[in-house]
């Protein structure tokens, strides 16, 4: 046995066989814990927070206390901690390594946005305050509303939608009300289909119908078929540019003109803005609402799955049907308008408040680190790396598409045809290897895709790690190593787990064990 | 550029692999007259010193709510939060990671959202729970929309008690829906005519009735009647809790009859942040699951049938539905549910009550010595932590007058509802565990000095 200054075992002579064949009588397996649930280990009487006894007093509730047990369990603030801490650690992060999934852009978390989001004066805020004591808020909603106004080439922005898919609903909405302004709402939005599934969600429940256009072989909206459906029907068209597939809309300007021709609007989904940023403006390609992910191009954190934010840049012609509220400046300061005008054309509110306003101090804090030179860099980086990876790759797996991608690189699984192994298990194995599996199976145009976005927060030594990892696994999946990917992730917390029999019998939440037998 | 991390050798490396002399030639599908030769008339890039200067200057153009007596609350309300929720959150394992599409690698986030949505269903009282919303207004949107598709009916009547800019959400969400909304006027000296309105208005083409508890106004109120009536006519109760605290003293929704419960849970583990993030709150019965709009959190079990949680029911939402969704939602509130979780774990049943019950004795504090100044009249009987004061004149002016004495005593009724003559002189002022009884004392010596 070694030893190091200590005296201490540096290093076990007998390693009795692999680690896994070791069985630990905790269920533990080093730091990988096992946690159980807080209905398992808390109790309603312990508590982690100190307040004063009130004492006894005579409540007015008008007779409607709440005397039945909540069933609450409470944890001191030493369980807490450790519980969610020990949680934290089941989780992949980007924090922790490259998040390569496609139309998501995983990109760093700057901690600088985070810290200012928690500056006293802008976090205890409420949105009631009268509007001469929140002058700073509004200030800053403006200047965040210039920035994007200013980057996407567009007049006006809506700032309250609070996610993606809530910017489209108001986008949307707005060019409904604007063609309901013109006489005729119209009947049918055209869709392609490589768009993200919310695009007909939303257009359905702006009481449209929804027309898919096929992609052609280029991976772009097929010209012919959409100008087929082009006509005095088509209220909307709603396109991702650049697109799912990774790629820009080269006829983008043939596209909006025959929509601008056809009496409708064009609406983009603003979702993969992080390639164009900087280098392209929107608004120069006749775009008339597009939402921007605050937390996908400017950084704000996923969070496990949201809080985003979704604002909405308008051209002219949309901007009047803007939603309520809005920030506007007179006389040197700054009023929300909160409600409408009589002859106003705004949409209403689409939420209680003013939008995601710890998501907007986060952005703009993002944005000014970048700066115009830096936010140009940002998209340039992003293009960068995504053609580096397809470069890196093409010859040991199948792009979809020829030529350049922008912030994204397609591949389908052609590559794989014979080695047994599909796109989900290349990908479960990924896992294995370190790495967050890209998007799969999306978008839906091309069969077993493999959408890959690593942006430009990944330094090229971590790519290239990325890269190889790739390749071994291809060379692995195609000299028959089978058993590598039908059972991954091996190495994970949990293995692949069984999510048919979620969906057939629901589970979803804890139930008392006893309450439970008595069920079945 | 301080998150950028390659150098000029790596680009041309990088380049030189994809076989191109310089970046532009990757941007050669853009249309030339769109491609931008110069940088966009913005500042350029900046260090952390001045991106700091800039938003603490913002900060002091503010009145922080704690540092003046602080009244305020109509949705939003300013509690405290233990300092390991803000601590815990910002793990970088839970603030950087995305929605938790491979469980394998997200049991951390799954399992905290499968203990959010148990708490939840506890503390409604309903028997399940989804992975929240964007916040209480638009839940409560996405409420009338699904007891439109449980029920198939199309009319949705709407107490004058819910939060107006609610109303106002539930409007724009409907607009081009052919759902039916009609809302009554608020009568908040007269609370029982609201539910009795209610009762006499639901008939069997009754989609749904939608009930703030406490209401906008903080009345309390008995929702058995009503829960009755509904239920009788073949409708579902919708309840609508902006202040979830009020649970830890006050007989849940679901005790009460409730079939949907929303809720915005902002009040526990999230901070006022100027109106958002906040957390939406969404409950109802084990039936109505699959009409359920948002995600929703599952158990299952591993290969090896180890317990393990996973994003569940997914053929209700966009990515398979598309057009046919129940909902175009397509993300929760995540972190912020996560506040609520710690939040909520910390307190436990013993500290959620204690806290209630300080709110609640706050307020009577704040009610009996606003009896004291001349010409304020209280409307509240039953309450939780807010009240509505009648003053002798309009509120808005009063409470200005109060700001610019750095005391922000409530929201004036006109900021919500301007022009309407019968709301004017009304103030709504809530009272948590922040609120000390020297701030108290500071509102009513400023109330009387500006009635006088």
């Amino acid at each position: 046995m070694s030893m190091n200054s200590q005296g201490r075992a540096s290093r076990a002579d007998n390693i009795p066989g692999n680690a896994d064949s070791i069985e630990t009588f905790t269920g533990h397996r080093g730091l990988e814990q096992q946690e159980k649930l807080i209905f398992e280990v808390g109790d309603p009487s312990r508590t982690g927070v100190d307040f004063a006894d009130p004492g006894k007093f005579d409540p007015a509730f008008g007779g409607l206390e709440r005397h039945a047990p909540i069933g609450l369990p409470g944890l001191s603030e030493p369980e807490a901690v450790r519980h969610y801490s020990r949680l934290s650690r089941k989780n992949y992060a980007i924090d922790m390594g490259m998040y390569p999934l496609g139309s998501c852009t995983m990109k760093h978390n700057p901690r600088l946005n985070e810290k200012m989001a928690r500056v006293p004066g802008l976090a205890d805020v409420h949105p009631l305050q009268p509007q001469s004591t929140v002058q700073g808020s509004l200030r800053l909603m403006q200047e965040l509303a210039h920035w994007l106004k200013t980057l996407t080439g567009m007049p006006a922005v809506a700032m309250s939608p609070k996610a993606g898919a809530h910017g489209e609903l108001c986008g949307l909405m707005a060019i409904r009300a604007a063609l309901e302004a013109r006489g005729n709402a119209r009947k049918t939005v055209l869709v392609p289909e490589s768009a993200h599934g919310t695009n007909p969600a939303t257009a359905a429940l702006c009481g449209y119908g929804v027309k898919a256009i096929p992609a052609d072989s280029r991976g772009r909206v097929d010209l012919a078929a959409f100008e087929a459906e082009l006509n005095e029907d088509a209220a909307a068209v709603m396109i991702t540019n650049p697109n799912t597939c990774g790629l820009f809309e080269n006829e983008i300007a043939k596209l909006a003109d025959a929509v601008h021709d056809a009496g409708a609007l064009f609406y983009c989904d603003g979702a993969n803005f992080n390639a164009i940023v900087g280098r392209v403006r929107p608004g120069d390609l006749g775009v008339d609402a597009m939402h921007i992910n605050l937390h996908k191009t400017f950084s704000t954190p996923h969070g496990g799955g949201g809080p985003g934010s979704g604002p909405v840049v308008f051209s002219e012609a949309l901007a009047p049907f803007a939603p309520l509220p809005y920030v506007v400046e007179e006389n040197g300061a700054f009023k929300i308008k909160e409600h409408p005008d009589a002859d106003d054309t705004a949409l209403g509110r689409l939420t209680a408040f003013h939008g995601q306003m710890g998501m907007f101090i986060r952005a703009l804090a993002y944005m000014m680190s970048h700066g115009s030179d830096g936010l140009r860099q940002v998209a340039e980086d992003a293009v960068l790396n995504a053609n580096y990876v397809m470069a890196s790759l093409k010859d040991v797996m199948t792009p979809s598409f020829d030529g350049p991608c922008m912030h994204e690189c397609l591949f389908d699984d052609r590559f794989l045809k014979g080695t047994g192994v599909e796109t989900l298990d290349f990908a479960k194995a990924m896992i294995d290897e370190g790495f967050h599996p890209m998007t799969m199976y999306f978008p839906l145009v091309v069969h077993g895709a493999m959408l890959i976005e690593p942006t430009e927060t990944e330094s090229k030594d971590s790519i290239d790690t990325f890269i190889g990892m790739m390749r071994s696994l291809t060379r692995a999946a195609k000299s028959g190593d089978t058993a590598r990917f039908s059972g991954a992730p091996y190495l994970a917390p949990l293995q692949r787990l069984d999510e048919t029999r979620a969906a057939r019998n629901p589970v979803l939440r804890w139930t008392p064990p006893e309450q439970r037998a008595a069920a079945e | 550029m301080r998150y950028l991390p390659h150098t000029d050798a790596d680009r041309r490396e990088m380049l030189a692999k994809i076989g191109i002399k310089s970046v532009d030639d990757l941007f050669c599908d853009v249309p030339e007259k769109a491609r931008l030769k110069d940088l966009v008339d913005l500042p350029l890039h900046a260090g952390e010193l001045e991106i700091d200067r800039y938003f603490r200057g913002l900060g002091e153009e503010n009145t922080q709510a704690g540092a003046v007596p602080f009244f305020v609350g109509c949705g939003a309300y300013r509690h405290h939060v233990p300092a390991s929720v803000d601590h815990l959150i910002q793990r970088g394992e839970f603030l950087t990671s995305y929605t938790p599409y491979q469980p394998e690698i997200s049991q951390g986030t799954l399992q905290s959202l499968f203990e959010f949505q148990t708490q939840v269903a506890q503390l409604t009282g309903m028997e399940v729970a989804n992975a929240s919303m964007y916040d209480g207004s638009t839940g409560c949107a996405e409420a009338v929309l699904m007891a439109r598709r449980v029920t198939r009916r199309k009319k949705a009547l709407i107490s004058g008690g819910l939060h107006a800019h609610y109303i106002s959400v539930a409007r724009t969400e409907t607009k081009h829906t052919d759902d039916e909304l009609i809302s009554f006027a608020p009568k908040p000296a007269a609370p029982g005519d609201d539910i009795d309105a209610l009762i006499a208005a639901v008939d069997g083409d009754t989609a749904c009735v939608v009930m703030q508890n406490p209401d906008f106004f903080g009345h309390v109120h008995d929702l058995r009647p009503l829960a009755d009536a509904v239920r009788a006519a073949g409708g579902l109760l919708i309840v609508v809790v902006t202040e979830v605290i009020s649970m830890g003293a006050i007989m849940s929704p679901g005790e009460m009859g409730a079939d949907i419960v929303v809720c915005e849970g902002q009040s526990i583990g999230n901070g006022l942040n100027f109106g958002g993030p906040y957390l939406g709150l969404f409950a109802c019965k084990q039936k109505y699951i699959r009409h359920m709009p948002g995600r929703l959190c599952g158990e299952t079990v591993d290969a090896t049938g180890a317990r393990g949680y996973v994003l569940t029911l997914s053929t209700r939402e966009q990515h398979i539905r598309r057009e046919k969704a129940t909902s175009n939602i397509c993300t929760n509130s995540g972190l912020c549910a996560l506040a609520f979780t710690i939040h909520m774990s910390l307190l436990g049943e013993a500290g959620l009550r204690r806290v209630a019950a300080i709110n609640h004795k706050k307020t009577l504090e704040l009610k009996a010595r606003l009896a004291d100044v001349p010409g304020v009249k209280i409307l509240n009987e039953a309450f939780f932590n807010e009240i509505t004061a009648v003053l002798p004149k309009a509120a808005e002016p009063v409470v200005e007058a109060l700001a610019a004495k750095d005391i922000l005593a409530g929201v004036p009724a006109s900021r919500l509802y301007p022009g309407d003559p019968d709301l004017e002189n009304l103030l709504i002022l809530a009272a948590t565990e922040m609120v000390t009884s020297e701030d108290i004392a500071a509102l009513v010596e400023a109330l009387k000095g500006e009635l006088a």
